[in-house]
């Protein structure tokens, strides 16, 4: 034993120990000086699942739900898993042949990895669930997973409820911290959208434990962590539904749209545009597809021409002006204008539907036979007013007063992207005429409700309020209120809670007198085949002139006369006279509302004028030609959800290329308008309110 | 007889030892546990059912406990008589895996035994070794200041290590290394340690700091040296202590520029020089490896990127735990088995996840004190042969110990060499119960003088 060896024991346990205090060093700095292991252990490993909460449901003014929630089911396959299973079987239910079903192996390991369930085929049908729940043993690794889906059990007011769509990035970035995430859905138009907040409900928050294949392995701690999801409010809306599906039954096969308001509230009591669509095509497995069949759609479905519609309102404008003209102290109700079918004063005339004398020999007269002459001459004074001097600023009077009624300018209605018509600006008419020349001869068409006058049928059918109402209206809603208001809520709704009163100046004699018109136009005027039992109806006819053929038939009333509870607006494009057919879809709307049952001849009109086909025939002759697979082709190259929809939500102007459908009384001369875009609806919302825990 | 029987067996055992071993088996069993544990499938009758780890674990423990019976049941004399003979026989077997071998995880170093066990030779080899340079160290005429002996004992210790480099594990290859710990403690010059050390340092060095400011430090420490000794040198001629700075300034240049370079980029394979790089902190460009190069040629594709994807993720593992831990069977990164081999080569994670600093520290300490507990009873030895025995068992635990959890916390390179007795794996465990009940029968005769 060497000896001299004893002390290098001594030396190799002071290594040992000078190795051993290393690795505690490093297990010091590793598990109580770096706090990144920790946040990254988190990363990995725990998997945070949002738990969607059920969207808010919709109900009418009765109480009958319009949107609501329905259990769809997705077929999902974690393809690891899916092994020995009867393919034939399987392809032969879902309606593919093996060659697809390989693709969509392919495609759903590409996507979510083969550890992971994937969608395999989306929103199954009915009969297909029924016949895979049988069969499900056969197939490992496949299941039925529950989805929930929009449901629309009258299938009606598509362009009003709006769709679901899938969240873009942009919507991301508008929206970070809001809780969306890739993938999700959210309302892109119409209520769906306007009140997103209040339906989307708070999402929860569920903590899984996975493995580093991304499978869960279990809750994390118990589910100490998780926030449980909470169901979106519900709307009520002044919407009558019955109502709504009368509307779009008697605007079949036509082009057009009718605006129905309660002038009391401000409720819309319907508003159908046509051609639409069944909400319903916009829920399913066929989403992709419909959205593309609706946006290639030359009749344009998905237009909501209620709001988005611009019209000159012809001669339904000619109550307005009387009122103008009764309150700027131009006429009394007794003046009268010797008319003799047309009007020669401004070089061209201006024809007159009626000839004979006395049609125009007092306001009220000349309302009951919408004289063209007696309000050419009228919207003349006002712009000549002597009180102004100028024709400028008689015609800025003018636009004041229309601004007030509400055309030219956005209501503000609680569904997005509503369009404010045009009541030109004197820099307009300056620009065409070489600078202030012009006078109110080069305009005068404008006393009839054309030259560059245009509305939507929901101003018109505003003005028609404002009338019946003598003075104030309120802002045209669908919501009256909200399940569990919030002050948030109560902020955003309460603007259709407050009474505009821009014409409580105009004396109840003037409104009288035009009311008494209009009650003559119902009687032996115009519209005069217009009769609901034991109702007086103030009623005013319109023909619209415009590019695209024959008129636009227009027509607006309110009923009853002492007493409004509906005031409407109708328009049917290239349908002729307003007499003929938007008069009687106004007479049946409000018959439906106010006697809430049809006659046995209202109905034979109802089933008589929604078979009446009035298409033009240039998108007939689009239809035909529309060869119906090329059509399913196209379709499938558009993705619904960067598709262009109609919305607007920054408040921004932006350039929009002249869209002749929109605004048919417009001359395409190649140049852009600035249209003045409003937000998002409920964009003031209190952002924290609605955000998951985390 | 069979009375004193019972008596004379226990007599002179270490009771601490083989309570530390029993400690230790079951710490691996728990940790076993931890890393297989799904709530969803487990029953406590998976304990014995032996299609789980944990359960063949308990398997290889209860066959290690009867080995370790039979071996302090046995006389003491016969492991120094046959320790020539057994180390030939391990020399036959490592061979042998040539011929019957299997290939398990690349390695072709593995003999079936069927039922699904195999041996690794490797292993055991490592007792045939410690016993065969206890038995030629402890030799009466031994002079291990002589240059022969001490390449003879080198030869003993690195003869297993170069067999194993031949069947492609370098990793079992390297703890043949921890044997010049026990050559060191018999006398081995420690000049050739620190030369080693150096040598290590150098690397080291080469990795770290780019090669050009290396070269400028080792010249300027040479010159350093000259001057220090500049009377020696300049003054009494001492011409050969100046030649033999140079001469090691000119050594270690060629290491740092010519031979570290040729050994990562020509010898090793790409994802060993990635391994060693990453250990030090630093990315290896797998752009320079011959062998990657040769494998892009032969494929035409570009090599993946070896990545430390082990060592991070049981970093994260270890680091999570915190000062406490998460608790037993709460470890997120374990259920979630994101630490690859956790069972085996990274068991220690799940260790440091559930139990933290604490709990790790508590660990070290038992490993501490089994190799202070060894060493002690080394030194209390009368026969050198019991002596040289004991330090190379310390000596492999040491080495074992250090590298494996080294490496789990990112101090050294990934090398798949297990954790003494905590690890998955029937050969290691019974390996370490034979080399410590080996021990623990040497020393009960600690009296007696064994040649």
């Amino acid at each position: 034993m060497p000896v001299y060896n004893q002390s290098r024991s001594r030396i190799i346990q002071i290594f040992f120990i000078l190795v051993f205090l290393m690795m505690l060093l490093q297990l010091l700095n590793l598990q109580i000086f770096s706090s990144e292991y920790k946040l990254q252990a988190e990363n990995n490993a725990i998997y945070r699942k949002v738990v969607y909460p059920d969207r808010g449901i919709i109900y009418d003014r009765n109480g009958k739900a319009v949107l609501e929630n329905t259990i769809m089911y997705d077929l999902m396959v974690t393809p690891s898993e899916a092994k020995g299973l009867d393919t034939n079987a399987l392809c032969s239910i879902v309606g593919i042949d093996t060659a697809e079903f390989h693709k969509r192996m392919v495609t759903a390991i590409i996507k979510n990895s083969r550890y992971k369930p994937s969608i395999f085929e989306p929103l199954i049908s009915d009969e297909v669930f029924a016949r895979l729940n049988e069969n499900m043993y056969k197939f490992p690794g496949f299941n039925i997973v529950e989805r929930p889906v929009r449901a629309y059990p009258f299938h009606s007011a598509a362009n009003v409820l709006g769709y679901l769509g899938e969240v873009d990035s942009n919507f991301l970035k508008r929206h970070a911290g809001e809780g969306y995430d890739q993938g999700d859905y959210a309302g892109m138009t119409g209520l769906e959208r306007s009140y997103e907040k209040v339906l989307m409900g708070q999402r929860g928050v569920k903590r899984y434990i996975r493995d580093n294949k991304n499978r869960i392995q279990g809750s994390y701690e118990n589910g100490t962590y998780d926030t449980s999801a909470i169901a979106g409010r519900n709307l009520y809306t002044s919407m009558d539904i019955d109502l709504q599906m009368l509307a779009e039954k008697l605007l079949q096969n036509k082009i057009g749209s009718v605006v129905a308001i309660n002038p009391k509230t401000g409720g819309i009591l319907a508003m159908a545009t046509s051609p639409s669509y069944d909400p319903t095509m916009l829920t399913g497995s066929q989403r992709r597809k419909n959205f593309g069949k609706l946006i290639l759609d030359t009749a344009r479905p998905l237009l909501n021409r209620a709001i988005k519609g611009q019209y000159p309102p012809g001669s339904t404008y000619k109550p307005l002006s009387a009122l103008i003209a009764l309150d700027e102290g131009i006429i009394t109700p007794a003046y009268g204008y010797p008319c003799a079918g047309a009007y020669y004063s401004c070089g061209r005339p201006v024809k007159c539907t009626e000839h004979w004398q006395g049609h125009s020999k007092d306001l009220r007269t000349a309302i009951a036979y919408s004289c063209n002459s007696y309000f050419s001459n009228v919207f003349r004074m006002i712009v000549d007013n002597p009180k102004y001097h100028n024709p400028r600023l008689g015609y800025l009077e003018w636009k004041h007063y229309m601004n007030a009624f509400g055309y030219g300018i956005d209501l503000n209605i609680d569904i997005p992207s509503e369009d404010d018509g045009n009541i030109p600006d004197t820099s307009g008419y300056n620009k065409d005429f070489g600078g202030p020349r012009w006078n109110s001869c080069n305009i005068v068409t404008l006393g009839i409700g054309q030259d560059r006058m245009l509305a939507t049928p929901l101003q018109i059918a505003n003005a028609m309020c404002i009338i019946a109402n003598k003075g104030y209206y309120y802002t045209p809603h669908f919501v009256d209120s909200i399940e569990n208001e919030t002050i948030a809520d109560t902020q955003f709704i309460g603007k259709y809670r407050f009474k505009h009163v821009p014409l409580e100046h105009i004396s109840d004699t003037s409104f009288n007198t035009v009311q008494m018109g209009m009650h003559d136009v119902a009687v032996f005027g115009t519209a005069k085949a217009v009769k609901i039992d034991g109702v007086n109806i103030c009623a005013k006819t319109g023909t619209a002139q415009n590019p695209h053929g024959k008129d636009h038939s227009l027509f607006v009333a309110f009923a009853p006369m002492e007493n409004p509870k509906i005031a409407i607006c109708v328009v049917v494009e290239n349908a002729g006279f307003g007499a003929t057919w938007a008069a009687p879809i106004a007479s049946l709307v409000m018959e439906k509302y106010l006697k809430d049952t049809l006659t046995t001849q209202s109905q034979a009109n109802v089933e008589r004028i929604s078979g009446a086909d009035l298409i033009p025939p240039a998108i007939k002759h689009w239809y035909f030609k529309q060869d119906s697979i090329k059509l399913v082709k196209q379709s499938q190259k558009i993705n619904p959800d960067a598709a262009p929809v109609f919305q607007n939500n920054l408040e921004t102007t932006k350039p929009v290329q002249f869209d002749p459908e929109a605004e048919p009384n417009r001359k395409d001369n190649g140049d852009t308008t600035q249209i003045k875009t409003k937000p998002d609806a409920i964009q003031q919302d209190n952002k924290k309110k609605i955000q998951p825990k985390h | 007889m069979s009375r004193s029987y019972p008596k004379s067996v226990s007599k002179g055992v270490d009771w601490l030892t083989v309570v530390l071993y029993l400690v230790l088996v079951c710490t691996g069993i728990l940790c076993i546990f931890m890393v297989e544990y799904n709530p969803a499938t487990f029953t406590p009758s998976s304990f014995f059912e032996g299609t789980t780890n944990y359960s063949k674990q308990i398997l290889f423990a209860g066959i290690c406990l009867v080995i370790g019976t039979f071996i302090i049941l046995s006389d003491s004399k016969l492991y120094p008589a046959f320790a020539n003979l057994i180390y030939v026989f391990g020399i036959i077997l490592m061979l042998s895996v040539f011929v019957i071998g299997k290939d398990i995880n690349g390695s072709k170093s593995w003999i079936p035994l069927g039922g699904g066990f195999n041996l690794q030779p490797a292993e055991l080899c490592k007792i045939s070794t410690a016993l065969a340079l206890a038995k030629y160290l402890s030799k009466l005429n031994m002079d291990f200041t002589r240059l022969q002996s001490q390449v003879t004992a080198g030869a003993i210790a690195l003869l297993p290590a170069a067999i194993s480099v031949l069947q492609h594990e370098a990793g079992l290859a390297l703890v043949y290394l921890s044997f010049f710990i026990v050559m060191y403690r018999e006398g081995l010059p420690g000049i050739i340690l620190v030369v080693g050390f150096s040598f290590g340092a150098l690397v080291v060095a080469t990795l770290l700091v780019e090669k050009n400011t290396l070269a400028i430090i080792l010249t300027v420490i040479a010159g350093l040296l000259v001057f220090i000794l500049r009377y020696q040198i300049f003054v009494r001629k001492r011409w050969n202590i100046f030649i033999m700075i140079v001469s090691i300034w000119f050594v270690c240049v060629g290491i740092q520029r010519f031979a570290v370079p040729y050994i990562f980029n020509d010898v090793f394979e790409c994802y060993q020089s990635q391994r060693i790089y990453s250990a030090v902190g630093k990315d290896y460009d797998c752009s320079q490896n011959k062998h990657s190069l040769e494998t892009e040629e032969a494929t035409g594709k570009t090599a993946s990127k070896p990545d430390d994807y082990n060592v991070r993720q049981s970093k994260i593992a270890i680091g999570s735990g915190g000062f406490l831990g998460k608790g037993f069977l709460k470890g997120t990164q374990t259920r979630g088995k994101y630490v690859p081999e956790q069972h085996t080569d990274f068991i220690f994670t799940s260790l440091g996840e559930a139990f933290g600093f604490v709990g790790s520290f508590i660990f070290l300490a038992i490993y501490f004190l089994l190799l202070l507990r060894i060493v002690f009873i080394a030194e209390r030895q009368r026969s050198a042969f019991s002596r040289i025995y004991a330090y190379s068992v310390a000596s492999i635990l040491f080495f074992h110990i250090v590298v494996n959890v080294c490496m789990t916390v990112g101090l050294f390179p990934v090398i798949g060499i297990p954790l003494p007795l905590v690890s998955y794996g029937g050969s290691s465990m019974l390996t370490f119960t034979i080399l410590i009940f080996i021990l623990v029968r040497l020393d009960a005769d600690r009296q007696m003088v064994l040649r």
